[in-house]
């Protein structure tokens, strides 16, 4: 399913962030926005979620069957937002938990547990998230995230607060677990995207524009090691730093 | 080890402390008795130390009962209509300027000299923490597990039931531990005001016939009383919240927000 999202506006205390901004989600592709810090990338996103209550944001959201994208949409964040009284399964149940009145069905929590174990968390199900490690954590919200099993999977610099080593793994592991799926990822850090993406944008400037899409080659997640990775991470780091000054 | 020594030292301490003002005093048994003095009419009136005792814990739990539910039902609508929230604090707060204690006269007024009044005094004085802490503990949910909630497609009624209410039991552990040291208080001020049973009754009329070992006997009851329900109460409250002894004793604490 291709989403679009037609003349987004936002203003932010009288002042306009960005207008008339045109983004399309193309089916089965992962999107990333980069940009720097208040340049209105997370409200974009929380548009799509449907949680952008605090700002000023407009815009036309349009799916290609025509139905409303209320309600299909995966929100995944900075934070692993895990409930520290929920144990790991109930974590990943957590969807199901919240929309139905009778407890989770046996397929449920039998999905809930292969997904754990697709993150390497199957023999922890029963821990509580406090027992966890920042990475450990933020691979039950990934689980979380795929048991929901959404058209579009939205994340907002989901590993951002990760360690190196663990940002890399995690890379790894969602490019696995999302590929074929519409993501759109929200990050500052070129190389994240260019490791993931089908498709890279920059949001930046004063109002803010979005740039022509990059296309990296190559099948992801890609190495770090890929000359043609550096290469344009270089020239991506040297395009954000211009709007610096 | 230490664990288990450190209360029992303590108690030996201040009990030696104890007899050291009345020896360094050399105050007369019927103004200060010594601890000893003390100890042995306890074990001499214990049967009707134990029978006020009784009556005042009853009044002590129905007060810390009714007083937590009243709280945490207030608590409730206040976040639940916001329209509710502008009428009713105003005048929570201002109730607060009254102390409760000037209203005991009133309550025995209105109530007898039974039981009844003495419960309501403990339930006035522990409502307004409990609500106070509730009320504070369900507004403050982190704003993502909302946010989260409502992409996952929870309707209002089950982000209050599953996210709200339980991210503010650590706040309801604090209110009820506050409620539980503040409820004997509560009662035995109202068994003060007047009574024929009770504690407070029995420290009063134990003081007024010079019988002052008596007193501090049933002083003492009441203190281990009133341990006894704190630890009890922190307790329970440790249960509600599993998580959070586990989250300070781990490095790792992730806690968002």
């Amino acid at each position: 399913m291709e989403i679009r999202i037609e003349q987004a506006s936002l203003h932010w205390q009288q002042h306009c962030v960005f207008t008339d901004l045109n983004l399309t989600l193309p089916a089965g592709q992962w999107t990333s926005i980069l940009g720097q810090s208040g340049v209105g990338k997370s409200s974009l996103l929380q548009l799509l979620c449907g949680i952008a209550d605090d700002a000023d944001i407009r815009g036309r959201i349009q799916c290609s069957d025509g139905l409303p994208l209320e309600g299909r949409v995966a929100w995944m964040a900075q934070q692993d937002l895990l409930l520290p009284w929920l144990s790991l399964r109930d974590n990943v149940l957590l969807a199901a938990r919240l929309t139905q009145s009778r407890s989770a069905s046996t397929e449920q929590r039998e999905l809930a547990l292969y997904l754990l174990q697709q993150v390497g968390l199957g023999e922890r199900a029963d821990a509580l998230p406090a027992q966890l490690s920042g990475g450990q954590r933020q691979r039950v919200a990934l689980a979380r995230t795929l048991f929901q099993d959404k058209p579009l999977v939205c994340m907002d610099e989901p590993f951002s607060a990760l360690d190196a080593i663990n940002r890399l793994k995690l890379q790894d592991l969602a490019a696995e677990l999302l590929a074929d799926r519409t993501v759109l990822m929200i990050t500052h850090d070129p190389l994240e995207a260019l490791r993931l993406s089908n498709r890279i944008l920059v949001l930046q400037g004063s109002p803010a524009s979005l740039s022509a899409p990059l296309l990296p080659a190559g099948a992801t997640p890609r190495p770090v090691s890929d000359p043609q990775v550096l290469q344009q991470q270089a020239q991506l780091l040297t395009l954000l730093a211009e709007t610096v000054t | 080890m230490m664990r288990w020594l450190r209360p029992v030292i303590i108690t030996l301490g201040l009990m030696l402390l104890w007899q050291l003002i009345v020896w360094l005093t050399d105050a007369p048994h019927f103004i200060l008795p010594g601890p000893l003095r003390v100890l042995e009419t306890l074990i001499a009136q214990f049967p009707l130390l134990m029978k006020h005792a009784g009556i005042t814990l009853a009044e002590i739990l129905l007060g810390l009962l009714l007083g937590t539910l009243l709280g945490l039902i207030s608590a409730l609508s206040l976040v639940t209509w916001g329209g509710l929230r502008r009428w009713l604090m105003p005048v929570l707060v201002v109730s607060q300027a009254i102390p409760v204690f000037a209203l005991a006269p009133v309550l025995m007024l209105w109530l007898g000299y039974g039981m009844a009044s003495k419960v309501a005094m403990a339930t006035l004085i522990i409502y307004f923490p409990v609500t106070a802490a509730c009320f504070d503990g369900l507004r403050q949910t982190p704003t993502g597990y909302l946010q989260l909630a409502r992409t996952l497609g929870a309707n209002r009624r089950a982000q209050l039931l599953q996210i709200r209410l339980p991210a503010a039991l650590p706040a309801f552990g604090s209110g009820l531990r506050v409620a539980a040291s503040v409820a004997p208080i509560g009662a035995v001020v109202g068994e003060w005001v007047g009574s024929s049973t009770g504690l407070g009754y029995l420290m009063l009329n134990a003081n007024a016939r010079m019988q002052v070992d008596l007193m501090f006997a049933a002083l003492m009851v009441l203190a281990v009383m009133a341990l006894a329900l704190y630890f009890s109460v922190n307790l329970i409250a440790r249960r509600l919240t599993p998580w959070l002894q586990e989250s300070t004793s781990s490095t790792t604490r992730g806690d968002s927000q």
